[in-house]
């Protein structure tokens, strides 16, 4: 990024927000960890934790709740980044949970994993004893995203209480908990899809190739582009077609849909999100909606 | 492209949530799926053509009950500006929603309805704008369209409201008139009302003027956490909190009082030669000094308040009223500490800023109170500096944060208080590299002790110290003592070589000067060897700590 003193861009006022919570949490907790999942938003928030930390070792460990329902592409360059780093990566998967008893898979049509992945992620905070968790979440994302704060106090059940948020002034942030509770951080609240874009051009960020143009077979479904594969199968009926995507999300893998795009950098990319007149939700998450709440009923239950 | 924060206050009455959902409809901050879903709800509720407000209302329980109960953070952006929007509720249950929005705002939008002017609800929203110091205020006259977009009706609000915003001290005041539910001067002019000159809102905020002033021009760096990855990397991180950092800049760290110089200026880009605050860093200093979170880097010259009782405004957030009787905790920059709330000094009317009689302080209410921490703090006023001039409060019980802060600009006079207004008797023993001591010489033969003075003096002098030789040619008798202690309090080694017979002065110092700092050393007669014995006397002295604590800098080392 631009350096110089004189010039202070929006990017340079976003980063160094972020900067400043990484550290604070660093210093006042004991056990943070930073939820990695391969996607872009913890893709740039690895970077931000470069910039807040090094020439020191990021003071937590990276953690991914696999929901096994990941695009190979996104799970490999975890496994990468995370080495190319040199930091500890620990993944738990909603695989076991199920296995194990923990997670009974909903019957019907509706298998994605972002509900089931709750009890493998309170599991893990409790195996770690993590007392906060970096999350990539950003406000721009969804509504009750735009009135959570930037620490999201989480009581002993890992449940959200949106009426009784702690007030959040200036950049003085309350990270005191009793034992048991912890605080999920959210360092790039204040992102929008435009500036994580524009941060991973200016930084030149290796992210997964799917999020940049490639062919692949698609069906459409309620106005949806979704990428057909072993776990999302087609319907009767539905004309599987190959054209060329990119995904703006990369979840779970039954519930992401993709856009058409002929975008191969991300400053393609860039242009294309200047203009863009759907949310990356919207246009993406199948799960969203479900009702008009259905992000602030995950969130109450333990959700990111 | 920068970035302009800005709060909103007001209820569904005023139009707020409109104007918002206006200004992301018009500015296309708004995408499809948000507007679907908001006509989904609007055909659910039959309320009509869209509501724009339904963009901005997250909560259910909001939906629910109509009204905005919580702070909103919106975005958009031109391709002048990134915007973000603090949208919070604007009836007085919701002050410290209000405060927590318009503390990180660059400029508040007040809002006021054309057919009723400006009501109490506008007055409280200036005034919590007033009292965060937000630099810059928009008064939008909303709902001209129904007013008919009357100049006379215009003109008669402004000359009913501009008087009182002009005791609130901003520094710059927009009015604009403007319908959100039509559109008009939102975004675009509109020649609905040709007799308006200025410009659009959207125009108004893509191109004022950003203050940083309000971090003002001091030096102020709280240490936030220490990078120490090796040896040979001592890295203080934090954000920048005051004016500007060069290297090679003198540094002294509070509350040591040692001082240092920056050797580098680090971040993981690239070593800055000067960063200017609000910026993050990494500061390497040239010496090894202790330095760890909650200190803090400045100028010498240029130091904060150190105190431990001071006054400030305190908004109440929280359900269970302030109790003077109990602890809290203090979080002032990256530093918490245990405070008592002293005294209550009175409540402030935020409808009039009227001062009323106070004993407690309930949810919601602002009020000035008198702070009394268990260590120093290092304060700045607020009007000086929006960070190092403002805190929390947090309930050590319930982890809950209570109250917001803001230090006021005058300040109680107490002891604490002249202490920082000049340097201290620390700070100079620190920067000296050693205590102050009076070395009282006690001989029978006055040539022999006189020479072993400057003896002393010289090794010492030598070796980095501040010393000096008092003796009776220069002071007598009761002077002696007065002398001696200004010279303590400069940090100074004081060697006191006078007759045996002056038995005044000794006595007043025996008396006078605290035992640490009264050092006596005896000198036999045959002492000729002045060599081993100031040697000695030195080693003597060490044991005594009086160099021990302090990191030793230049030919002193090794004192």
């Amino acid at each position: 990024m631009d350096t110089s003193a004189a010039s202070r861009t929006h990017l340079q006022a976003l980063e160094d927000e972020s900067i400043f919570i990484m550290r604070e949490v660093a210093a006042e907790f004991e056990r943070p960890c930073l939820l990695f999942s391969g996607g872009k938003d913890s893709i740039v928030m690895l970077r931000l934790a470069e910039k807040a930390f090094r020439p020191g070792k990021f003071p937590f460990p990276l953690m991914h709740i696999d929901t096994g329902h990941n695009f190979p592409e996104v799970v490999a360059f975890r496994d990468y980044r995370a080495a190319q780093l040199g930091e500890r990566l620990i993944v738990r998967s909603v695989e076991d949970s199920i296995k194990a008893g923990r997670i009974v898979e909903r019957p019907g049509q509706d298998n994605s994993r972002n509900r089931m992945q709750i009890p493998t992620l309170l599991d893990a905070l409790a195996e770690f004893r993590f007392d906060a968790v970096f999350g990539g979440a950003r406000r721009d994302e969804e509504k009750a995203r735009a009135k959570e704060r930037i620490y999201s106090f989480r009581d002993g059940h890992g449940q959200w209480d949106p009426k009784n948020q702690r007030p959040e002034l200036w950049n003085l942030y309350n990270g005191r908990i009793h034992a048991g509770e912890n605080i999920r951080i959210f360092p790039i609240s204040n992102w929008t899809e435009l500036d994580i874009w524009q941060y991973i051009a200016t930084e030149n960020l290796e992210i997964p190739s799917i999020y940049y143009a490639h062919k692949r077979p698609i069906v459409i479904r309620h106005g949806l582009v979704l990428p057909i594969s072993d776990l999302l199968p087609a319907e009767p009926g539905e004309t599987v077609e190959e054209r060329t995507v990119r995904f703006r999300t990369v979840g779970d893998a039954t519930c992401t849909a993709c856009v058409e795009s002929p975008a191969a950098t991300p400053w393609e990319v860039i242009e294309e999100t200047a203009v863009t007149r759907i949310t990356e939700r919207g246009a993406t998450r199948v799960d969203d909606k479900v009702s008009e709440a259905s992000m602030e009923d995950r969130k109450r239950a333990g959700y990111f | 492209m920068d970035l302009l924060r800005f709060s909103t206050a007001g209820s569904v009455d005023d139009g707020k949530s409109t104007l918002i959902g206006r200004l992301l409809f018009d500015s296309k901050g708004v995408f499809e799926d948000q507007l679907e879903a908001a006509e989904r709800s609007t055909v659910n509720r039959s309320a009509g053509p869209i509501d724009l407000s339904l963009l901005t209302d997250g909560l259910r329980a909001e939906r629910e009950q109509g009204i905005t109960i919580d702070v909103a953070y919106r975005y958009f952006a031109t391709p002048k500006r990134k915007f973000i929007i603090a949208d919070t509720p604007g009836h007085e249950q919701y002050t410290r929603n209000m405060a927590t929005g318009a503390s990180t705002a660059d400029l508040a939008i007040i809002l006021i309805d054309a057919r009723y002017g400006a009501l109490v609800q506008s007055r409280r929203h200036t005034i919590i704008a007033s009292l965060l110091k937000i630099p810059q205020i928009v008064i939008a006259v909303n709902k001209m369209d129904l007013v008919g977009f009357s100049h006379e009706r215009f003109l008669e609000i402004q000359r009913d409201f501009q008087p009182f915003v002009d005791q609130m001290g901003f520094s710059g005041v927009q009015w604009i008139p403007l319908s959100a539910l039509n559109g008009d001067n939102v975004v675009t002019r509109s020649d609905v009302a040709p007799w308006y000159k200025g410009p659009s809102l959207l125009e108004h905020l893509e191109t004022v003027e950003i203050h940083q002033a309000d971090l003002g021009d001091d030096f102020r760096f709280p240490v936030q956490f220490v990078i120490r990855p090796n040896l040979d990397f001592r890295g203080f991180a934090g954000l920048l909190a005051g004016g500007t950092l060069k290297v090679g800049d003198e540094v002294l760290a509070l509350p040591a009082g040692t001082r240092s110089r920056v050797k580098q200026i680090h971040t993981h880009d690239a070593n800055l030669p000067e960063a200017t605050a609000p910026r993050c860093v990494t500061v390497l200093l040239e010496d090894e000094i202790d330095v760890s979170r909650g200190d803090m880097l400045v100028h010498p010259q240029r130091l904060p308040w150190v105190r431990r009782t001071f006054d400030a405004q305190l908004v109440w957030m929280d359900g269970t009223p302030l109790d003077l009787t109990r602890p809290y905790l203090i979080k002032h920059t990256t530093r918490t500490v245990r405070v008592k709330i002293a005294e209550l000094l009175y409540r402030i009317d935020t409808n009039t800023l009227a001062h009323l009689p106070a004993q407690t302080q309930q949810l919601n209410e602002i009020s000035r109170v008198r702070i009394s921490a268990a260590q120093a703090l290092y304060l700045d006023s607020y009007a000086q500096n929006r960070t190092t001039g403002s805190f929390i409060l947090i309930d050590p019980l319930t982890n809950a944060t209570v109250a917001a802060g803001m230090v006021t600009a005058d300040q109680p006079v107490d002891e604490t208080a002249t202490r920082s207004n000049r340097i201290d008797r620390a700070t100079r023993e620190a920067h000296n590299g050693h205590r102050g001591q009076a070395i009282v010489l006690d001989g029978s033969d006055r040539a022999a002790q006189s020479q072993f003075a400057r003896s002393l003096e010289a090794r010492l002098f030598h070796r980095g110290a501040q010393v000096i030789v008092v003796d009776d040619s220069a002071v007598e008798g009761a002077d002696v003592l007065a002398v001696v202690q200004l010279l303590l309090d400069a940090g100074t080694l004081v060697i006191v070589d006078l007759p045996a017979s002056d038995t005044t002065a000794r006595l007043a110092l025996q008396r006078s000067v605290a035992e640490r700092d009264l050092a006596e050393v005896s000198i036999a007669p045959d002492v000729a060897t002045t060599e081993a014995a100031t040697a000695q006397t030195v080693l003597w002295l060490a044991d005594r700590g009086v160099f021990g604590t302090y990191t030793v800098r230049g030919p002193g080392a090794d004192i």
